[in-house]
């Protein structure tokens, strides 16, 4: 009885972990700037095919792709983000949203392009493979792995966040960008920087997800929900809320799809809209 | 978008004058005919463009005027289409209560969902529109005994428009039919904007929150505003699956709600027509390209979004206007 409880429930958490993954740079950046980036997935698809070519045309191990999706997808948002957001932080939501839905059309367009819409198929190395049983629970190897990933980055950015020189400034412009101006912190490169390091986690995240949920050029839109969910739901510029809301999201989703599959992602829906109007700034949110 | 006005006319004179018909409006309306002689081969399409217009127009009302982003109004459109559809399959095809009985179940849930709305601004709003939107779409996707689900709903039968227009194949009635809705709600809309009502939406726009204390109540107004776009959405739905006489699950998608945000903002958001503008370059521009490559179609989309945003601000119609201006000079 037990058992199947503490499965959906680890199931979910790894789930959750993979969320938060993809969300956390967005929370971290929108934070700072309230710039509505829905382009974000589309990095996070970007660090997805940087591994499945390199594993399937170059024949590298798994491992060894993951560093490369990373700096893919904070390359090319540093490119974009010098070139054209920059241009938009001042500008209106609906400008900031039109600009990455414009960017995230053209991303899947020219990934059915390169790669063709069919569903990625990836060979994971046999160390990553498989399960073990304990005491009548299977947790999958792959899924303990993604769980282990994600606590570490974590651990790596609260401390960085809180006890670095880096981090307290990228602190500082969360919470008052003006003042943090005033007191002569370089806000945008402070801000560049922040940007590169959340796509690319984004974009590792995105490498870590195809084994999970597949990979097709319809990702950029697809995880762009959760991603926008756990980061509201979140509250901005939380890492706290972040893992929280994606641990939450994650285990009411897998729960839901396993015990009342009848009501598909209705759940999830809800339960933001019900979170949002109960806190408008989300869970961790001061504003 | 300037409201400068001789300061001893007044802001009477000033909506007055706004009002009134000008002649390049006169030759819009009249274009619209040209359909029927030039391209009768493509009346459906038109039909289709003349609906969609007519959506795009009601998010115009909403984000336009009054700056409320919406990434969920396709919810207001699907719920007129399913209604009327609904309504149709089980015996009563009559297409104007049809039309009246969509409008009024998608107002009802805009005016219900009008209190969430007027609280919120920013990312808060994106959320909740779009959460809306996904809400009703998957609703619409699991209860398969009302709508259908993804197989769409089958069985709509449309009686003939007052007993005389039936609807034909090569869509005359229907582009008839659809060209007049729209126009009626084209009326209805210049009627809001160039009222003191609306004048108080474009400075929610600007400022919500100074609104109040130059006694316009922000909440209410926006309120009001949402319930009547929803309405129009409402309309618009019920058109398409009263002409289509189908009703697929794709009128409740986020795509839908993309799509229009994109049409809107191409043709210029905040200025009536653009919808309209924006709404004939998109569903010609992909009728023409959807035979080449559709999956590339996004493509171009995506691109001429950033294009739009980085260099024509205001849309198709406000690079013209500004066009326009420069080259008579300054007044």
């Amino acid at each position: 009885m037990i058992g199947p409880v503490i499965g959906v429930l680890f199931d979910g958490f790894a789930y959750g972990m993979l969320l938060f993954l993809l969300s956390v740079g967005l929370s971290v950046t929108l934070g700072m700037m309230n710039f509505v980036n829905l382009a974000h997935c589309a990095f996070a698809m970007l660090g997805a095919y940087v591994t499945v070519f390199l594993m399937n045309d170059l024949k590298w191990p798994f491992l060894a792709t993951l560093p490369f999706a990373f700096l893919a997808a904070a390359f090319v948002s540093v490119l974009l983000e010098r070139t054209l957001y920059r241009r938009l932080y001042r500008a209106s939501d609906l400008d900031q949203v039109l600009l990455t839905i414009g960017l995230a059309f053209v991303s899947v367009a020219v990934a059915a392009y390169i790669f063709g819409t069919v569903l990625q198929p990836v060979q994971m190395p046999p160390y990553l493979r498989g399960s073990f049983n304990v005491m009548g629970v299977n947790f999958a190897v792959y899924r303990l792995f993604l769980v282990a990933v994600a606590l570490a980055i974590t651990l790596i950015l609260v401390l960085t966040l809180e006890y670095t020189r880096f981090g307290a400034q990228v602190r500082a412009a969360v919470d008052n960008q003006r003042m943090a101006r005033g007191l002569g912190i370089n806000v945008d490169g402070a801000f560049a920087v922040t940007f590169a390091l959340g796509s690319g986690l984004a974009g590792l995240g995105g490498a870590l997800a195809i084994e999970i949920v597949g990979l097709d050029p319809s990702f950029a839109f697809i995880y762009l929900v959760y991603v926008l969910i756990v980061v509201s739901v979140g509250g901005l510029g939380s890492i706290g809320g972040s893992f929280l809301a994606a641990s939450l999201i994650g285990i009411s989703d897998v729960a839901g799809k396993y015990y009342v599959p009848e009501l598909g992602a209705f759940l999830i829906y809800l339960v933001m809209i019900l979170l949002l109007m109960w806190r408008p700034a989300g869970l961790f949110g001061r504003r | 978008m300037s409201l400068t006005t001789d300061p001893v006319s007044g802001p009477y004179q000033y909506l007055k004058a706004q009002s009134r018909w000008r002649v390049l409006e006169v030759a819009f309306w009249l274009c619209t005919l040209l359909p029927y002689f030039l391209f009768p081969n493509y009346l459906v399409l038109a039909s289709q463009i003349a609906i969609t217009a007519l959506f795009a127009l009601s998010l115009d009302l909403i984000l336009g005027y009054a700056g409320i982003v919406s990434l969920g109004h396709a919810a207001f459109f699907g719920l007129g289409a399913y209604a009327a559809g609904i309504l149709s399959k089980h015996g009563w095809g009559e297409p104007i209560t049809g039309l009246i009985v969509g409008g009024v179940i998608a107002a009802l849930v805009g005016y219900a969902s009008s209190f969430i709305i007027s609280r919120f601004r920013h990312l808060t709003l994106i959320m909740i529109t779009l959460g809306l939107g996904l809400l009703l779409h998957e609703a619409a996707n699991s209860a398969h005994f009302l709508t259908g689900g993804a197989d769409g709903l089958q069985g709509v039968k449309i009686w003939k428009i007052f007993g005389l227009y039936g609807f034909d194949l090569w869509g005359y009635t229907a582009y008839t039919y659809s060209l007049i809705v729209l126009f009626l709600g084209f009326l209805l809309a210049r009627r809001i904007t160039n009222s003191p009502f609306g004048l108080a939406l474009r400075g929610i726009r600007e400022n919500a929150v100074r609104m109040p204390a130059i006694g316009a109540p922000s909440h209410a107004h926006i309120r009001k505003i949402y319930t009547i776009s929803a309405a129009m959405a409402g309309v618009a739905g019920a058109l398409l699956a009263q002409t289509t006489e189908t009703v697929a699950l794709e009128v409740l998608s986020f795509q839908r709600s993309a799509d229009t945000l994109v049409m809107l903002v191409l043709g210029g958001a905040g200025m009536l027509y653009g919808g309209i503008v924006g709404s004939a370059i998109f569903m010609i521009a992909r009728d023409q390209f959807s035979g080449i490559n559709p999956q590339y179609w996004y493509f171009w989309i995506g691109l001429l979004l950033i294009v739009v945003v980085m260099v024509l601000p205001n849309g198709v119609l406000g690079g013209l206007k500004k066009l326009f201006t420069t080259w008579r000079g300054p007044s």
